[in-house]
């Protein structure tokens, strides 16, 4: 077992993180570190300064000399820390994911960091900074050998074949963000909020104060979602799907096969004209929601078709809510609500507005619940929650009070007899018809 | 091992709890009520006029409504082992009924605070990957709950699956 170090550049990219932090402090304090500053002469203040740079740098070269990773059969070792030591041991068969990102700043220097997604950490372990080379070699030998191949095979495979299954065109995203009513909802809350504050408060300051907090939300939902989406590429490779996306921060993501929980498709009221859809995933562990952002609807079902494969998405025919009970429990949306069943996954279906379609297969159902509210049960209708993995539930709300008892229990058997033919965890070492 | 219940096994074998539990809350109802009760009745008696002091019978009938109320919600839990998974059903007002099959349990706890070790009880909780899955057995006699403990956990490392 060897174990190696990061990349040598990660002393100064760790240096810089406090050396920023004790520059911002500083400006905060504004004019009474000015005022400490001018009492110094100019040779102290230069001492001062190499000072402040020699402890960061010190620290940022420690704390690289003492972060060592490895690779074994089984596991991906991390050593690291100087006082306060730790040791992670990542068991490559929980492996939900391998990220590899490229932040802006890294891209300019050629390195990127890896981010590993386990079920049940919150924070997540990152390998931060690898050359780039080093990290797409070590991502490809780690799927690999989470896959069940053996070690001096995962080495020379080295990076899975791909094929591109899909690429969003920059004028595909821009025009569906401008057809999205959310952005125009962030927009005019960005515009009317602060004004109103203006006219209630007739403080102008106050308007700026509400006025930065929705900036940011503006910013996020427009701009920073068309540079994050951008050039937004699906590929599939035995590994899994890889995601490629960013403009500044390019971002390089697995999905492995069999470890979706929940495929949620959304589809915006002003989309459905033209057919398009957005994709969304939920992964246990992982931090990655979207799967596609923009793409016709024949399109993402083929890219879904991968993620949930002999699932017959255009095959399934949805039933909606019974009309009689349901409008009065929940007026106007109940239209929204409905439920489609194969042997393959269970499929709920909410909104109005914007419509969204949420599939679980029954082999990640981890329980299944009846709940019935007294209004509800007055009308003689009944929700069914289904509960998986990913921390999500997917309901199926107001079916015919009968109909959801037998929904139940019909669910919990699918959901068992489902499992036992899921593939395993090592989604290599078995024979794999799909593949 | 059996395949599994597919559809229909007919009525599952419902267990209710055993009588513990009601005990329990209707003796912390009762001793928080007159306690009350005669709180309330004492102060609006000494500071405002001893006709006042009837208010704390206030405290009283809202004791003989959580009686009621607390009788009904104890018969309406009941818990069923099934061949493949455990079915808990519960609530009056809102019903809710919760299926956890075996393989999914990630971990069973048996609990017991120190009121219910004085009743004698025990509770029990299953775990599985999903955070949302609500599925507890309050009130169990505890040498049911270490035998349904030992059972779970038993059938579940057998039919045990991944994620």
């Amino acid at each position: 077992m060897a174990e190696r170090r990061l990349h040598p550049f990660t002393p100064l990219r760790r240096a810089w993180v406090p050396i920023a932090a004790t520059v911002g402090i500083l400006a905060q304090q504004g004019d009474r570190a000015a005022r400490w500053m001018a009492d110094l002469s100019t040779p102290l203040r230069l001492v001062t300064l190499v000072g402040v740079v020699l402890v960061f740098g010190v620290y940022g070269f420690l704390s690289w000399w003492f972060t060592h990773y490895a690779v074994t059969d089984t596991e991906l070792r991390i050593r690291t820390g100087l006082l306060f030591r730790r040791t992670a041991h990542i068991r490559l068969d929980r492996l939900q994911a391998v990220d590899v990102t490229r932040p802006l700043l890294a891209r300019l220097t050629g390195v990127a960091s890896l981010r590993l997604d386990v079920i049940g950490t919150e924070e997540k372990d990152r390998l931060a900074f690898l050359g780039e080379k080093e990290a797409v070699a070590l991502r490809a030998e780690l799927l690999a050998r989470a896959a069940g191949f053996a070690p001096e095979e995962a080495v020379r495979l080295g990076e899975a074949p791909q094929r591109e299954l899909l690429r969003v065109a920059p004028r595909e995203l821009a025009v569906s963000l401008v057809l999205s009513l959310g952005v125009w909802a962030a927009l005019a809350g960005g515009i009317v909020a602060p004004f109103f504050v203006w006219w209630i408060s007739s403080s102008p300051w106050a308007a700026v104060v509400t006025l930065l907090p929705m900036l940011g939300a503006v910013w996020a939902a427009t701009v920073g979602r068309f540079l994050t989406e951008y050039d937004w590429r699906v590929a599939e490779s035995p590994d899994g799907l890889r995601l490629d996306h960013g403009m500044l921060d390019r971002a390089h993501e697995t999905v492995p096969p069999g470890r979706v929980q929940t495929v949620r498709i959304v589809e915006p009221l002003l989309w459905r004209r033209s057919d398009r859809v957005r994709v969304e995933l939920a992964v246990a562990g992982s931090k990655n929601e979207v799967l596609v952002p923009v793409a016709s609807r024949a399109a993402a079902y083929a890219v879904i078709a991968r993620v949930l494969p002999g699932v017959d998405l255009a095959g399934l025919s949805f039933s909606g809510s019974p009309d009689t009970g349901s409008r009065w429990v929940v007026p106007v949306w109940w239209k929204g609500y409905a439920l489609a069943l194969s042997p393959e996954v269970f499929a709920a279906r909410h909104g109005r507005l914007c419509r969204r379609t949420e599939i679980v297969p029954h082999a990640k159902v981890q329980s299944v619940r009846f709940t019935q509210g007294p209004w509800a049960r007055a009308r003689g209708v009944a929700d069914v929650h289904v509960d998986t993995g990913a921390n999500g539930t997917v309901t199926a709300r107001l079916r015919a009070a009968a109909e959801a008892a037998q929904l139940l229990h019909d669910q919990a058997a699918r959901s068992h007899t489902s499992r036992a033919t899921a593939r395993p965890d090592r989604w290599m070492t078995s024979p794999d018809p799909d593949a | 091992m059996d395949t599994g219940t597919k559809g229909g096994t007919g009525e599952p074998g419902w267990v209710g709890l055993p009588g513990g539990l009601l005990r329990l809350r209707r003796t912390l109802l009762a001793f928080w009520c007159a306690l009350f009760a005669v709180a309330t009745g004492l102060l609006l008696g000494l500071l405002v006029g001893p006709a006042w002091a009837a208010v704390g019978a206030f405290w009283l009938a809202a004791g003989v409504w959580g009686w009621v109320l607390i009788g009904r919600n104890w018969r309406s839990w009941r818990y069923a082992e099934r061949a493949d998974d455990l079915l808990i059903s519960r609530g009056v007002l809102w019903r809710e009924q919760t299926v956890v099959p075996y393989g999914r349990m990630q971990l069973v706890e048996v609990t017991s605070g120190p009121v219910e070790r004085r009743f004698g009880l025990a509770s029990l909780q299953l775990h599985t990957a999903a955070a949302a899955t609500d599925a507890r057995i309050p009130g169990l006699v505890p040498a049911e709950a270490e035998r349904l403990r030992d059972r779970l956990a038993a059938l579940g490392e057998a039919r045990s699956a991944g994620l």
